[in-house]
């Protein structure tokens, strides 16, 4: 029973002090955004350990997925429930908002796994350095169209969801963005996990390790590949979503190389294939960006040189493949998670 | 009854022939040799059976029913399993995943089940579970269950190979080479294991194998070919004799 209870409720009670202490501003608006980044960041880092870890392809178009989810989610809450310049009146009740807003998101991991397509459909054949280029072009063709699309601002960005947030807190007066953060993050890794730990799923670990075995002795490599590139960025389009949500403002030139690049290494930081890693990694890597602000863009000489150490003197990344419950064995007495 | 029918097989890899006209029919239950010099296309055949050739020409029927053309896990699922003549497990995985995961074609639960762990996903993998732990069990793989197939001896890769192929319950068993590489001691042990499997299985076995000890002793019929072409056919006897055979693997230079 303790085993059974003892992770929902430790999440729970996250959730609740975060909650209380956010709602009687005992942490600040900048504290807040920074826990509401980690969230958004295991999302974005497990779910392409999904397709670079556990599949064992090489993606690096990344942020593509997460601008399609952010653009799609964005402009249907605002033209749904905000009074808006270029869609008009709202087209449900803005008190609406707060039931609305998950499905809202939902749409938008559904048409960023569709977008997935992009890359899923060329893996069937090609793979390794080939797949990664495509994966990198289909970064720039999403970004590409939405610049091009001037009803959403183009290369001018799109704002106004900070209205959806405000008609939330009409209804009432909580920290919402933080409650829908981490619903989705734990919904996210959840999804994840139990995909990665059945039979089904782990026919993707089959293709990373002998993909020719995997074809001959019974999986379906093809659709396996599709499922996990559809899901892996379907779950970056709900990354996208929250992310477009907690700024408040979206700009095609936020999803280029850079963040796909952010999330690589995220992904190789923590592990391959670890979803543990990949959490630790997202944390610790949010907050050393933070950390590092003040270098300005300084910043991107010392990651991408914090790459490199890393990748000289522990390519396996933090984790390994491993868990936690791998590395710490009896800590399974205390905890399951399925 | 028939389990396999090969008419007239014909592979070209880009204008060189690699089989021509290869014929051969397997009843149900028997154990079946394919020998022949290196580069002879034996494992050509056996790429082509199970679907990750496709033939340029040919019709191959299993049980009565075309399967040429199928996608190598369409084979799988009519029942066709094989074994590599370079070990191929998925290494990083136990031993024991790598025995469920041979069952991929046959698990019979949507992603809807999986996410929401459903009662048919339980019991599915439970049924899974079971019959990889039973399949360890008979194979005296227990012990290994949960370790690395990378860290076993390659005569236990091998049993782990073969358990992997039997898991997704085969009626036609393909073994390339089973004996590659291994010691001889471990040679008898698996003559030993593939007359074992053959009787209690009650399954058909078609067998690659360059170790004349092992087709000798177990193929009730062998298949010689030789650059693509069958160049004998019959007990393992007759083949010991045939001039053509003989002339194939030792040259017909006269000394």
């Amino acid at each position: 029973m303790k085993q059974k209870l003892s992770v929902p409720v430790a999440l729970l009670a996250l959730l609740m002090t975060v909650m209380v202490l956010a709602q009687y501003e005992v942490i600040d608006l900048y504290i807040q955004t920074i826990i509401l980044f980690v969230g958004i960041n295991i999302i974005i880092s497990s779910s392409l350990n999904l397709v670079n870890g556990h599949m064992g392809e090489f993606s690096c178009g990344h942020a593509g997925f997460i601008a399609v989810g952010a653009y799609v989610s964005s402009v249907l809450s605002v033209a749904l429930f905000t009074q808006d310049r270029v869609f008009g009146a709202p087209l449900l009740p803005p008190q609406y908002a707060f039931i609305g807003f998950p499905l809202v998101l939902l749409a938008g991991g559904i048409a960023a796994a569709f977008a997935g397509l992009l890359v899923a459909l060329p893996s069937f054949k090609t793979r390794g350095d080939y797949l990664a280029i495509i994966t990198i072009a289909a970064n720039y063709i999403i970004i590409t169209l939405i610049i091009n699309i001037d009803k959403i601002g183009g290369a001018r960005g799109f704002m106004g969801m900070k209205r959806v947030i405000f008609a939330m807190e009409d209804v009432a007066e909580i920290p919402w963005m933080i409650l829908w953060v981490f619903l989705f993050t734990i919904l996210s890794i959840i999804a994840i996990r139990r995909f990665v730990s059945s039979t089904y799923g782990k026919g993707i670990i089959a293709i990373q390790q002998d993909e020719v075995a995997a074809e001959i002795m019974s999986v379906n490599t093809n659709k396996m590949k599709l499922i996990a590139f559809m899901l892996s960025s379907g779950l970056a389009g709900i990354a996208g979503g929250l992310y477009a949500h907690v700024i408040g403002y979206v700009n095609p030139k936020s999803f280029d190389i850079l963040k796909s690049t952010e999330a690589l290494v995220m992904v190789y930081l923590g592990g391959m294939g670890s979803i543990t890693g990949s959490i630790l990694s997202a944390v610790l890597f949010t907050l050393l960006l933070e950390l590092l602000r003040p270098l300005q863009i300084i910043k991107w000489v010392a990651i991408p040189l914090l790459l490199i150490i890393l990748m000289q003197f522990r390519p396996e990344g933090i984790m390994g493949n491993r868990e936690l419950s791998d590395i710490f064995p009896r800590l399974k007495k205390f905890y399951r998670f399925k | 009854m028939t389990v396999l029918k090969i008419t007239k097989l014909t592979q070209y890899f880009s204008g060189l022939r690699a089989l021509a006209d290869f014929n051969i029919q397997l009843e149900e239950g028997e154990l079946v040799g394919l020998i022949g010099p290196n580069g002879a296309g034996k494992t050509t055949v056996f790429n082509l059976v199970s679907g990750f050739y496709q033939p340029t020409e040919g019709v191959i029927s299993f049980l009565g029913q075309p399967i040429t053309g199928l996608k190598p896990h369409q084979v799988t699922a009519h029942g066709i399993a094989r074994t590599f003549q370079n070990i191929r497990l998925w290494n990083e995985m136990t031993v024991l995943d790598n025995i469920m995961l041979a069952q991929h074609s046959s698990l019979d639960y949507g992603i809807r089940d999986l996410f929401f762990r459903t009662g048919r996903y339980q019991r599915r993998e439970r049924e899974i579970r079971d019959l990889a732990m039973e399949l360890l069990e008979i194979f005296k793989l227990r012990e290994v269950a949960e370790e690395k197939p990378k860290n076993l001896s390659y005569g236990l890769q091998r049993k782990v190979e073969i358990a992997r192929a039997l898991s997704s319950k085969p009626k036609l068993l393909l073994l390339d080479e089973p004996a590659a590489g291994l010691p001889s001691r471990d040679v008898v042990e698996l003559i030993d294991l593939i007359r074992w499997i053959h009787r209690e299985f009650k399954i058909a076995i078609w067998m690659i194998e360059h170790q004349m000890k092992v087709v000798m002793s177990l193929c009730s019929r062998i298949t010689v070919i030789d650059f693509g072409v069958v160049i004998a056919e019959g007990t393992p006897e007759e083949i010991q004799h045939h001039p053509d055979v003989i002339k194939a693997y030792l040259g017909d230079d006269q000394l």
